[in-house]
């Protein structure tokens, strides 16, 4: 409903201590907007916490104020709020949620020398255009979908797999590196379809794959679309397994699917939240105030933290000490532990995959 | 009517002075992104831009709804390919690096027979029909920049292609800050005289055309085209005429676009932005260029500056009672509906239209034709 | 199984859905040449307020059988439907009846992004799941799997374009709807309230609308503030295919184009070789509408209407 800006909405303690302005966007408005207000709750709930711990930078006390601001999943939206950002005097941005908005705003941030965190977009691309203030938390589309090629064929035993993707930047970065991991484990890819992120009915493309008799069947998506996926699949008696990246693993995907979400596999990058340290508590929290988590708000919330520990090892907020601080990360957040590689990519790559039994999210092993 | 009246004695105390006016014009828009640069800051240099670039879609848009009368709800396609052609021939895509004078002229050219194959099929088409194919077109070319990136890799599909070419003189590239009067300034301002060039060029253009041979066709096509074709113009010539010119029109924005973003996406050219340029034009003026220009100005404006409306809220109650983000749509259809109903014909009508609209309000006249429409 | 028999199935229960929006687009326009591009929003708000409505049911009394839910569901988003319908006509829509004929087209455009917004303020932006209180009971038809929500959903389109065939043929509204959309000036002189002919083709339009809204919800178990837009669009589409204007063209447009839709996505991978997927169905769905208009500029079944540009 009305969402209170909490964050800047009092700005009584504003004279005591200086203000570092945090910026977050995401598409707010839209058909992606519940995964953009995820984000910006994430973030928003770490910057609170730290602004009730105390954040003391150079011997000063300071208060971190997060902007939060709509890109509408739109790429000339992107970089004029990008823009805008940098004009009100920034220190970093958490964002944006899509590749597409992320890529072109990232020049922005890049020629201001803002850091720039993501905590979501997996393109491949966005790290590797040699700019040094480009981060994410986020495992990339290369490394997820190795990890979810091999466990289809070594932990889960398919052998003839059906690829779907919805024809975004992630769905089809997703399933096109997966399908090229499945193939090299030795599984065959009998079917490639494709949806949008619009789409309700699948109806079409299960037939048709049915018809090819998959053991396995792979969508690139999310919860949205895969949610009435695993629904008419049941419908149509197509008995595959049903697997998915981190866009299926989330709370609502299962409130979609109902009792067809039963035994649907998905991944998640990184560990388990309830086995990290302050993730159980950080779950508590935000389903307190936010609602239940969408997808990416761990994420968000991870990257103001691992922002702030930057800020706090260069003493600083100054973007130039910060984005070097940043580069030695080493993190334990909730969604897992982060450390950045040369070009701002995580580390390590752990994946967790899950199974829904009984109604929730189980895990089933953690790819390292 | 007392504003009207002021502003049209300032009008005509500008119009006793013309050079005058045009000198102060001029001054102004050079003026212009430093003004709003140093007072708005940055961000506002940049929503100049893409002021200047709808603007540029919008007069060509005009050509075709405007001036011609032919409802096209899928324009954006023209500019999506203008935007791919210059992405394919100034990006480490391909590999290819043409200069911007080579590689816009052609982008522009591309999508003017993409308006004639698309003007071709449909010439039988009226009104709502030719609407819904020309929307159809339009998805049609965005799912194909969507999916070709296989079995041949012509798009990149949905990642888009990055690292495109900013626009280069000599050894002079726009893509960078420069130095000036000490100062280094963002890259936003050297495209503003770049795409207020081509703004320029464009206006002189539609003005002359709609005075022209051509210009008097098209509104003879668009008030009654049996009329027209007894008249002996070549219906066919002409409105494929207005397809091709709106589209070169698009195009050339569309390779701007790319050029100055660096990165393109399928999801620049959605059924929103034809939609949305659609409403420019109709919404400040149809036919009309300074309406066309206002339209172009307010929708592009209006939804940025809504984004203060938390500044505002503070500074009215002292917090922010409503998340920006969750008013900020809502009132920008308020703005389109109440702007409608306040102005039915525009905000700045074409003298025909004025006419046209003050006749209808006479129901004799309304009558005649829909008898007329009846037979027909 | 029979896949063909199938993909039919598949698509025919989506064409009837389409088909039950676009009788809303085509009864406008057949009176007014108006583009209601806030139709789709008016769906998806039916299916809002119903599933308000059940939320509330099933916590007040969860004993009763589902079919009742959706029925007290329906029962309300009809009037609510209706009524926003009326409102937005009266609003949006009747001052511009003498404007330039794009102007209402503007303020449609506009008044959808209101609904949108608005249905985001009140909803939340999150998609909402419709609870599962329908029976799934499955049955085997020629080889190919149909449930009973399936033969429903094309019972019910087809029942409510029988009935709107019937009001619009058979009754005094119906002959003064049809005198209004032939001309509303000799309408008015023969005696017809142009005015109330008009606003109750709306209210019509919307009641159908909500139907719709609650059974695409119910089919695929979700409900989100932006769904009416894609509806909306093909739906229209449907509209056009069939000949706007015109009701059991409607009926045709939207069964038609989900079966092509369906056929597109099921067969155009494997007749072309790999070439194009099924992610050229839209295209593919596009390419017949063209192609039909081509030949026949004024869709499937309608009649050559007078062209007012």
């Amino acid at each position: 409903m009305f969402g209170l800006l909490g964050g800047c909405g009092e700005r009584g303690g504003a004279d005591e201590s200086a203000v570092i302005r945090i910026g977050s966007v995401a598409p707010l408005t839209g058909p992606q907007a519940h995964l953009g207000k995820d984000n910006e709750n994430g973030a928003r709930l770490a910057i609170d916490e730290i602004n009730a711990e105390g954040l003391v930078l150079g011997g000063k006390p300071v208060r971190l104020e997060l902007i939060g601001e709509d890109d509408q999943a739109e790429p000339k939206t992107a970089t004029i709020v990008a823009q805008k950002l940098v004009d009100m005097g920034v220190q970093a941005v958490i964002g944006h949620l899509n590749s597409g908005t992320t890529i072109p705003a990232s020049k922005i941030y890049h020629d201001a020398g803002i850091p720039q965190i993501s905590p979501s977009a997996t393109a491949v691309a966005y790290t590797a255009q040699g700019y040094k203030t480009a981060w994410r938390v986020m495992t990339n589309d290369e490394q997820q979908g190795k990890v979810l090629g091999q466990y289809a064929v070594n932990g889960l035993g398919a052998r003839k797999i059906a690829v779907i993707d919805d024809r975004t930047a992630y769905g089809q970065g997703l399933a096109d590196q997966f399908e090229a991991a499945a193939k090299a484990t030795g599984a065959e890819i009998i079917a490639r379809e494709f949806t949008n992120d619009r789409a309700t009915d699948f109806t079409a493309i299960l037939t048709s794959i049915k018809g090819k008799g998959p053991d396995l069947v792979f969508f690139g998506g999310m919860d949205p679309q895969g949610g009435p996926m695993a629904k008419q699949m049941k419908r149509l008696g197509l008995n595959a397994v049903l697997l998915g990246g981190d866009g299926l693993q989330n709370a609502n995907f299962i409130k979609l699917a109902g009792a067809d979400a039963e035994g649907v596999v998905a991944s998640s990058p990184g560990l388990p939240i309830d086995d990290m340290p302050g993730g159980a508590e950080f779950r508590k929290k935000f389903e307190s105030r936010y609602g239940v988590i969408q997808v990416y708000a761990p994420y968000a919330y991870d990257a103001v933290q691992v922002l702030v520990a930057a800020m706090r090892r260069a003493d600083s907020s100054d973007p130039a000490i910060v984005l070097e601080a940043l580069a030695r990360t080493d993190h334990e957040g909730v969604s897992g532990p982060i450390r950045f590689d040369a070009k701002g990519d995580t580390t390590g790559g752990a994946v967790t995959l899950y199974q829904v039994k009984d109604g929730a999210w189980r895990v089933l092993e953690t790819v390292r | 009517m007392s504003i009207p009246r002021r502003f049209s004695s300032v009008h005509a105390w500008f119009q006793a002075r013309p050079t005058f006016a045009l000198v102060m014009l001029a001054i102004s828009l050079m003026a212009l992104p430093f003004l709003v640069g140093g007072g708005l800051g940055n961000s506002w240099v940049r929503v100049l831009d893409f002021v200047l670039l709808y603007m540029l879609m919008a007069l060509g848009l005009n050509i075709v709804v405007g001036y011609a009368g032919l409802l096209d709800l899928g324009y954006i396609a023209f500019y999506a390919i203008g935007a791919y052609v210059y992405a394919w021939l100034a990006s480490p895509h391909f590999g290819l690096h043409l200069p911007f004078w080579m590689v816009l002229p052609i982008g522009a050219a591309i999508a003017g027979v993409f308006g004639v194959l698309l003007g071709a099929p449909t010439l039988r088409l009226r009104g709502d029909y030719l609407a819904i194919v020309t929307l159809g077109f339009g998805e049609i070319i965005r799912i194909f920049m969507n999916n070709l990136n296989a079995p041949f890799n012509l798009t990149n599909g949905p990642q888009g292609i990055n690292l495109i070419d900013p626009i280069g003189i000599g050894g002079f590239s726009f893509g960078k800050p420069f130095v000036l009067f000490g100062q280094t300034w963002p890259p936003t301002y050297l495209y503003y005289y770049l795409f207020l060039a081509f703004t320029l060029l464009f206006i002189v253009i539609a003005m002359r055309l709609q005075d022209s041979r051509v210009g008097r066709a098209w509104a003879a096509v668009r008030e009654d085209e049996v009329a027209a074709a007894a008249m002996g113009i070549n219906t066919r010539n002409v409105k494929l005429l207005a397809f091709a010119m709106g589209a070169t029109f698009g195009g050339l924005a569309g390779g701007l676009f790319s050029a100055f973003q660096g990165f393109i996406s399928p999801e620049s050219f959605t059924l929103w932005e034809s939609i949305l340029v659609l409403c420019m034009i109709v919404l400040g003026g149809m036919g009309n260029i300074p309406g066309v220009i206002l339209g172009a100005i307010l929708l592009t404006v209006i939804p940025e500056a809504l984004r203060y409306l938390g500044d505002m809220q503070r500074a009215a109650f002292g917090q922010v009672i409503v998340d920006p983000a969750d008013l900020r749509m809502l009132l920008f259809g308020f703005a389109l509906v109440a702007m409608m109903l306040f102005r039915p014909a525009g905000l700045l009508p074409s003298r025909v239209r004025k006419r046209e609209f003050a006749a209808r309000d006479g129901a004799r006249e309304q009558e005649q034709s829909d008898l007329y429409d009846a037979r027909a | 199984m029979d896949i063909f028999t199938q993909q039919l199935i598949n698509g025919l229960v989506l064409g009837s859905i389409y088909a039950l929006v676009a009788l809303g687009y085509t009864m406008v326009y057949g009176i007014l040449e108006l583009i209601n591009f806030a139709h789709g929003e008016v769906t998806m708000i039916g299916a809002m307020v119903a599933l308000t409505v059940i939320g509330v049911v099933m916590g007040a009394a969860p004993d009763l059988p589902g079919l009742m839910m959706v029925a007290a569901g329906l029962l309300v988003a009809i009037p609510a439907c209706m009524a926003l319908a009326f409102g937005i006509e009266k609003v949006a829509y009747r001052p511009l009846r003498r404007a330039p004929r794009l102007a209402p087209l503007i303020t449609a455009i506009g008044v959808s992004i209101i609904l949108q917004n608005l249905a985001m303020l009140v909803w939340g932006r999150q998609y909402i799941s419709f609870p599962p209180i329908l029976p799934h009971n499955q049955h085997e038809f020629l080889g190919a799997h149909i449930t009973d929500l399936q033969i429903f959903i094309v019972l019910i389109s087809l029942l409510t374009m029988a009935i709107l065939v019937l009001l619009v043929e058979k009754t005094r509204l119906g002959r003064a709807m049809r005198a209004t959309a032939q001309s509303k000036e000799v309408a008015e002189l023969m005696g017809v309230n142009v005015d109330r002919v008009i606003s109750a083709t709306f209210v019509i339009g919307a009641a159908i609308a909500a139907v719709a809204g609650v059974m695409v919800s119910a089919y695929y178990g979700l409900a989100h503030y932006y769904m009416g837009f894609m509806l909306g669009l093909k739906a229209f589409s449907a509209a056009v295919l069939g000949g706007i204007g015109n009701i059991a063209g409607a009926m045709l447009g939207g069964l038609l184009l989900g079966v092509i839709e369906a056929l597109g996505a099921g067969y155009i991978g494997d007749l072309t070789g790999g070439f194009l997927g099924s992610h050229y169905q839209d295209v593919f769905a596009f390419f017949v509408l063209i192609l039909v208009l081509v030949f026949r500029p004024s869709g499937l079944l309608g009649e050559r209407v007078a062209h007012r540009a």
